[in-house]
């Protein structure tokens, strides 16, 4: 089959799958059987979340370039299209609904919209990635920071889009729709997650990806090989921003209300929490850290006690391991997937122990209820932990730079004599064996 | 031109303040290259060990002057007793900070430790929320609060005279332990070189925690300063001080200790200057909080190496 057939048939799958998600998204949906608005509610979440953790992963996991503006530009991205659906769309889209049907027409609107997000995200990008990003590390945070704070402030300022009481529908001497309408379902916030993620992969695979990564490695060295890393970082940074407003758009358009208090940089550090767990400078790493965090909420009010000890044991169960060193273990379970379920089952283990100590001896649980703590106002508090937990243990994050796939299936194929070993550390191919340093972010500094 | 002064007075007095936590940021960064992004919620931390002092010494009201006739002792052994005590409180945190987050992850890259701070940050901020909710507790007034009368219409309460003479007093301190003192003279040493200052037989992990410990102290007084002159304090009230005074260090050079001051001064006055006046140009007061941000941005762009600041080449 020809390439371009071949991700035809792939795009049309993917919406046809949305389209059945989608549809199973409801109580009444799926025959009855669909997913309780609870959930469905959740997944929504998650995949706004996604996109704003996979287009981050773009300038700081890939680029290397450490921004804290994410919510300044989904801030961008959410008012200026909320701004044009409650005040200008209106007698469009009774047109194109007398035309087309409801559907369609409101999906023209609402792509028409999303891509005017972006557009104004991405010029807010520019704007704010020209001067700052000729800066490095830690300044470039504090100005990303800076700027997303300023965007805020102005945005409380404008008196159109409701300033500090939030934004819902036309604010009173202007004309316009009563409420922002909620075009955004699950279709809609699937099909951009998708899209997110197809247009950062090929970007990352890219020429532009190899130089955007180059400039994380070594920017010295990177300048060096020509690369004009000031341009080709304000490219990635641009790509992020919009990204950033299309979930700013669709967050706009599910949660049919505005505050500039959810564009605080707190949000920011969410989606840096996110790609920081899962693995700066991966894709699925950022999907699963998205995921984790928007769950983690949720999980903490329904089952708590031992959801906070599984995570709590993470960290631990890595200091274990690393206590007890892979070269001491037997030879059977040293590498590949044999060390992979050892790992599990060593957690598993060390959860099954600790719970029943903790929870059965000493009933913690009655005892945490007794005092009424209640968990979930620790929800911060046990994402900062995390946070510094996995830099102390882990710094590249659960996945590093790996990428969960099917390759592993391929292996064989690959490599026509197996997994046997290849000078030296055993069944690691040594393209995927870790570089010898323990960071890959680590800085030779000269001082 | 009364209003000014006044203005000008008021825009100081805060700029001290910022000054006072600057101090530790750029201390930090002088020695280690860091941000500490935690420094501004020991400055936090230093108000709410404050006011634990102060219930404890039996002030309980935030109306100025009323405490002196409740509370038997002298006021001015109170205000010296809740400063001196929040100081030593948040030093011990900024050490143990320094221990248990940012020394483990030394050797790893700018970006693993810069993302440590900002953990540390948020979980002293939300374990704080956690505690005692993210309400606003007022602070008890430590001094009478009597205005004295300048000149005019300008006057000068009795918590920014305190103000003013308390940070003078802990920076001439500062110069003196930094200039005059052995420990000092390591810390120089230090924030030349750390290696070279290891091989001399400097033990550099003390001189770190040394820094730690002043850098906290400063902000904790900042802190307990602060809330004479603003009385109420929350958990999150260190994030956005924390960031001007970050701003500041910058703007006054990031490792030169006066040039932290002179930029605390700079924004403070900016800052009042722009709710003074900004009414007048349209700006709405609204607008404070953006224009540290924007000196910040100037500054990167126009002179990175900051108001004092000496350029360093970047080696290869």
């Amino acid at each position: 089959m020809p390439p371009f057939i071949k991700r035809l048939v792939g795009a049309l799958v993917i919406v046809l799958v949305l389209v059945a998600l989608n549809a199973a998204m409801s109580n009444e949906g799926f025959y009855g059987m669909g997913l309780p608005y609870y959930y469905s509610h959740l997944l929504r979440l998650a995949g706004i979340n996604v996109i704003l953790a996979v287009s981050l992963n773009l300038i700081t996991g890939f680029t290397g370039q450490f921004s804290i503006g994410h919510a300044g530009f989904m801030a961008v991205g959410a008012y200026a299209s909320a701004f044009l659906t409650v005040y200008y769309t209106q007698g469009l889209e009774q047109k194109l609904t007398a035309m087309l049907g409801a559907t369609a027409g409101q999906a023209v609107i609402f792509i028409i919209v999303l891509l005017a997000a972006a557009a104004a995200a991405a010029l807010a990008g520019l704007v704010v990635g020209i001067p700052s990003l000729r800066l490095r590390g830690d300044y470039l945070a504090i100005v990303t920071l800076g700027f997303a704070e300023i965007i805020r402030i102005l945005l409380v300022n404008v008196q159109r889009v409701g300033g500090p009481t939030g934004f819902s529908g036309a604010i009173a001497p202007w004309e316009g729709r009563a409420t922002i309408p909620q075009y955004a379902n699950f279709f809609w916030i699937g099909l951009f997650a998708v899209i997110t993620i197809v247009v950062v992969y090929n970007i990352v695979r890219s020429d532009t990806g190899r130089a955007l990564i180059s400039i994380r490695e070594d920017e010295l060295a990177a300048q060096a090989m020509g690369i004009n890393t000031t341009r080709y970082k304000v490219v990635a940074f641009v790509i992020s921003s919009a990204f950033a407003g299309v979930a700013g758009g669709l967050w706009a358009h599910y949660n049919a209300f505005l505050s500039t208090q959810d564009f605080q940089f707190i949000r920011s550090f969410e989606v840096i929490i996110m790609i920081v767990l899962g693995g700066m400078g991966s894709i699925t790493g950022s999907i699963l850290g998205a995921v984790v965090i928007t769950a983690l909420p949720e999980l903490l009010r329904t089952y708590p006690y031992e959801i906070v000890l599984a995570l709590a044991l993470i960290p631990l169960a890595a200091l274990l391991l690393r206590l007890i060193r892979r070269e001491r273990l037997p030879e059977v379970i040293r590498s590949g997937w044999p060390h992979a379920i050892f790992v599990l089952a060593f957690y598993v283990v060390l959860f099954t122990i600790s719970r029943f100590i903790l929870i059965n001896t000493l009933d913690l649980d009655l005892r945490l209820r007794a005092a009424n703590v209640k968990i979930e106002e620790y929800r911060l508090v046990i994402y900062a932990a995390l946070l510094i937990a996995m830099m102390l243990t882990r710094p590249q994050g659960l996945l590093g730079q790996r990428e969960i796939g099917f390759s592993w299936l391929k292996r064989a194929q690959r490599r026509p004599e197996g997994d046997a070993a290849v000078g030296g550390a055993g069944g690691v191919p040594i393209a995927e064996r870790d570089a010898p340093t323990a960071d890959p972010y680590k800085e030779t500094e000269n001082r | 031109m009364d209003y000014f002064v006044q203005q000008l007075i008021n825009g100081l007095n805060i700029g001290a303040i910022y000054a006072l936590i600057a101090l530790g940021y750029t201390m930090v960064y002088g020695i280690l290259r860091l941000i500490n992004f935690a420094h501004g919620d020991v400055y936090m931390v230093g108000a709410f060990v404050g006011l634990g002092l102060a219930k404890l010494l039996g002030y309980t009201t935030s109306i100025p002057g009323y405490n002196a006739d409740t509370v038997g002792h002298s006021l001015w052994g109170g205000l010296v007793l809740v400063l001196v005590g929040s100081m030593i409180g948040a030093a011990i945190i900024g050490m143990a900070i320094e221990r248990f987050a940012y020394r483990p992850v030394r050797k790893y890259s700018r970006m693993t430790t810069l993302i440590t701070a900002i953990g540390v940050s948020l979980l002293i901020e939300y374990l704080f929320v956690a505690w005692y909710g993210s309400a606003q507790r007022s602070f008890p007034a430590l001094v009478k609060n009597d205005a004295i009368h300048l000149f005019g219409d300008v006057r000068i309460s009795m918590p920014q005279l305190i103000i003013f003479g308390i940070s003078i007093l802990l920076m001439i301190l500062l110069q003196w332990i930094i200039y005059k003192t052995k420990i000092g003279t390591a810390m120089r040493a230090v924030s030349f070189n750390l290696n070279s200052a290891k091989l001399m037989g400097i033990n550099t992990d003390v001189v770190i925690s040394f820094t730690f410990a002043l850098g906290s102290a400063m902000a904790a007084a900042g802190g307990v300063l602060t809330a004479q002159y603003n009385p109420s304090i929350d958990p999150l009230m260190g994030i956005i001080t924390g960031l001007k005074a970050f701003v500041a260090a910058v703007l006054g050079g990031i490792g030169n200790i006066p040039g932290a001051v002179l930029g605390g001064l700079v924004i403070g006055v900016a800052e009042t200057m722009v709710v003074a006046y900004g009414s007048d140009i349209g700006l709405a007061s609204s607008y404070r909080d953006a224009v540290a941000f924007t000196i910040l941005i100037l500054v990167l762009l126009l002179r990175p190496s900051g108001l004092l600041g000496s350029t360093v080449q970047e080696k290869v």
